[in-house]
């Protein structure tokens, strides 16, 4: 009995046919996934429009220059994913072991620039439900604001750190050989989830941090 | 049925990949400096534009949709026809309630 055969579950023909059913469930995930954020994100189309000068006032509260590293942290680390996979495919242990590795530093990166962002906004009052302080005459939306951005980023850091527990899951069967060339599939789908939480960033980034600094 | 060409699990190779990351970074850095130039209401739609680049090339290339099967491009794609319809017809309500107040 080789190896792919003890892979491959009764119910699926071939090793083929039974990739093409994981990643297809894993799409049809990420396609709820979009859902998911999507109501968020028009949550906050429809209070931008609401109030746009408080929106713009507010948003530029932001660091935008931590927000920009941190969108290029993210890229780098969908960068040495999309190595990780490649590696798996070619049955580099090693090669894929120190991108796994990579990627998940990356990600930590990320969170901790990300929670040195939140931590400011503690300090300036910011945090709506725990001591927020603002102008009185724009007080509400502004609070709406902040309470969208720690909405969206959060829940997105979130996804981060369930990305970093799938990730820490590939590593110790990656440590242990487990992937060949012929059964590289839980790295490609976990590449597909970084990637997905990695186009939630590339949204985010303009739409709270940019698109009011040149008022 | 394994025929290579329908497997989803292309080898892309490491050159595409690099491509795509100097792009996603070049892009990153436009989109930064874009935002400090003034266009008016056009800043959203230069750094949505910008976005939906970057993003559709994460998702042909790092995940692999350009290599895939037809019917992966269709649970894509219906994603987006489903957020389009969430934003479209709410919007469509918030925009136009002063038409009639």
């Amino acid at each position: 009995m080789s190896e792919s055969e003890s892979i491959l579950r009764g119910h699926f023909r071939d090793m083929p046919q039974q990739r093409d059913a994981s990643s297809l469930g894993m799409w049809v995930f990420l396609a709820t996934e979009v859902m998911f954020f999507g109501g968020l994100f028009l949550t906050y189309t429809v209070n931008r429009a609401a109030y746009p000068a408080i929106f713009a006032q507010a948003s530029r509260q932001l660091d935008v220059t931590l927000g920009a590293t941190n969108t290029a942290v993210l890229i780098c680390s969908s960068m040495t994913m999309a190595m990780a996979v490649y590696f798996s495919q070619k049955g580099k242990r090693t090669a894929l072991v120190i991108s796994l590795l990579l990627t998940m530093g990356l990600g930590l990166v990320f969170l901790t620039i990300k929670g040195m962002e939140y931590a400011e906004k503690f300090r300036h009052h910011l945090v709506p439900g725990y001591n927020f302080q603002y102008a009185p005459a724009s007080a509400g939306p502004a609070q709406l604001y902040f309470s969208l951005y720690f909405g969206l980023t959060g829940l997105h850091a979130l996804h981060m750190i369930i990305g970093l527990g799938i990730l820490t899951a590939v590593l110790i069967e990656a440590l242990r050989g487990r992937y060949t060339p012929e059964y590289s599939t839980p790295v490609e789908l976990s590449g597909l989830y970084w990637h997905f939480v990695d186009i939630i960033w590339i949204y985010l980034f303009p739409l709270l941090y940019l698109i009011d600094l040149h008022r | 049925m394994s025929n290579p060409s329908q497997q989803s699990d292309h080898i892309v190779p490491p050159k595409v990949y690099a491509a795509v990351f100097l792009t996603l970074l070049l892009f990153t850095f436009i989109t930064y400096k874009v935002a400090f130039v003034d266009l008016g209401e056009w800043n959203v739609v230069v750094a949505l534009l910008i976005a939906f680049f970057k993003s559709t090339l994460v998702a042909l290339f790092f995940m692999h949709v350009y290599y895939s099967r037809r019917r992966t491009s269709v649970v894509v794609l219906s994603a987006l026809v489903w957020l389009f319809f969430l934003i479209f017809i709410t919007m469509s309500d918030y925009l136009t309630r002063h038409w009639l107040y």
